[in-house]
């Protein structure tokens, strides 16, 4: 009993809690506002790829292809130290909301790219003959028959890589921007406890794992029809 | 274009330096090779264990998925090694990572091979059955070799992306490829063993990330 009890006086202590829960609800904000940001930049940058790659130019795909797996292939952190460290020394200096939001994106942009690509790529072409038939040109014809059956056969993956996302904004503590697990770190310099940590992480567990099951129940849905 | 190559390029910072990153970029590898080995071992013990259908134990490992599936690496790693030492348990930067990153990579690999034994069509069971095959012969000789197949492309991408995660150690002092550039790039005041560092983590990954694309062409995610 005694351990148990120590064991919450330091992960759950709600007295340290209440004392730092402003510096978590600040954190807290600017990880949702950096997920917000990030997220449509790196999804429209995805699309654009997908997009382009769709037209089949053969030049234009080797470049978009070695885009899409140089980004995939660099760990998002290196990239954004990179970006955060390495920068200024050409002259500049990005301050490190910024800098994370130009590495998430880039970073992202191969992930979203890759699976909107085999998303267009998987659409039957008779489809794209049919449309052009009809006299559709080639924008609406991307917009409104192809894009809509890609996006259909990749939820899966586009919901898991967007959920990804949002976690990893957690790696901008490391560039020193006060998000949420930061200010967890600064807060435990205040209280000399765990707490601030078992708070960021109950904070983190809750507001993802709705997402966490959805993207689950996509991700088996499509293991088990593709049988 | 001098700036650049002085700054980037430097050949004699490269020269001090590349011997220390290198070693870091040895500590990478073995993070990475522990955490692929461990994660997807785990995985299928995990996700052998659910297939039995034991009630606790299946409380045990659905709430250990959803944790780790959950939780961004990260807050993992600071957790385990700035939270812990409270609890009486010290891990060294190494272990730290590897658990960490071992932890998360298992509870995808439990959710990922428990969905591919669920897709294996009730037929196989039934059909095994009535050859008169107990419940493990069935699962481990007929069910999971099919089960593996389907999971690969979908495995091998988490375990890439969470093979990543390796440089996340430089956030417990972990001296692996990034935390080695990062302190040579401090000292030296010129960001040249970043771009080793980075080059490196490309040798390493672009290969994985190619033969995934390959894998995945070949195996059933496409229809």
């Amino acid at each position: 009993m005694d351990a148990l009890q120590l064991f919450l006086d330091n992960f759950a202590d709600w007295q340290s809690f209440v004392r730092i829960w402003p510096l978590l609800w600040q954190g807290l904000q600017l990880t949702v506002l950096l997920a917000a940001v990030t997220l449509p930049l790196a999804v429209l940058a995805g699309l654009a790829i997908a997009i382009l790659y769709s037209f089949h130019n053969r030049s234009l795909n080797i470049l978009l292809l070695v885009w899409i797996d140089l980004f995939r292939s660099f760990p998002v952190l290196v990239l954004l130290i990179l970006i955060f460290y390495g920068l200024p020394f050409l002259g500049l200096k990005l301050p490190s909301f910024a800098a994370c939001v130009l590495a998430l994106a880039l970073n992202n942009s191969g992930y979203y790219g890759e699976i909107f690509r085999a998303g267009i790529e998987a659409v039957p072409p008779g489809q794209r003959e049919a449309a052009r038939a009809l006299g559709l040109q080639p924008l609406p014809l991307i917009f409104l028959v192809i894009l809509p059956q890609a996006i259909a056969r990749v939820l899966a993956p586009l919901a898991s890589n967007s959920l990804e996302l949002v976690k990893t904004t957690s790696i901008a503590a490391l560039v020193a921007l006060p998000e949420l697990l930061r200010s967890a770190r600064v807060a435990q310099e205040q209280t000399y406890n765990p707490t601030p940590l078992t708070a960021a992480a109950v904070i983190f567990f809750v507001l993802l794992w709705p997402f966490a099951r959805w993207v689950a129940r996509l991700e088996r849905d499509m293991l088990t029809r593709q049988r | 274009m001098r700036p650049l190559l002085d700054n980037f390029f430097n050949p004699q910072i490269l020269a001090q330096y590349g011997p220390s990153i290198i070693g870091g970029f040895g500590t990478t590898v073995a993070v990475a090779l522990l955490t692929i080995f461990s994660g997807v071992a785990i995985g299928l013990i995990l996700a052998v264990v659910r297939a039995m259908r034991i009630g606790p134990a299946d409380v045990l490992i659905t709430t250990f998925v959803d944790v780790f599936r959950t939780l961004p690496q990260l807050v993992v790693i600071v957790f385990i090694y700035f939270g812990l030492p409270y609890a009486g348990i010290q891990l060294s930067p190494f272990a730290a990572t590897v658990v960490s990153l071992g932890a998360v990579l298992a509870a995808f690999a439990t959710e990922i091979f428990w969905a591919a034994i669920q897709a294996v069509p009730q037929g196989q069971w039934d059909a095994a059955r009535s050859l008169g095959l107990g419940f493990f012969r069935i699962l481990f000789l007929v069910i999971l070799p099919q089960a593996i197949r389907i999971s690969v492309p979908l495995l091998t991408n988490r375990a890439i992306a969470i093979t990543k995660g390796t440089a996340l150690g430089t956030a417990v002092a972990l001296p692996e490829l990034l935390g080695r550039a990062e302190s040579a790039m401090a000292i030296a005041a010129n960001p040249s063993p970043l771009t080793l560092a980075a080059a490196l983590y490309l040798v390493f990954f672009v290969p994985l990330v190619v033969a995934s694309r390959w894998l995945e062409a070949l195996g059933p995610a496409r229809r």
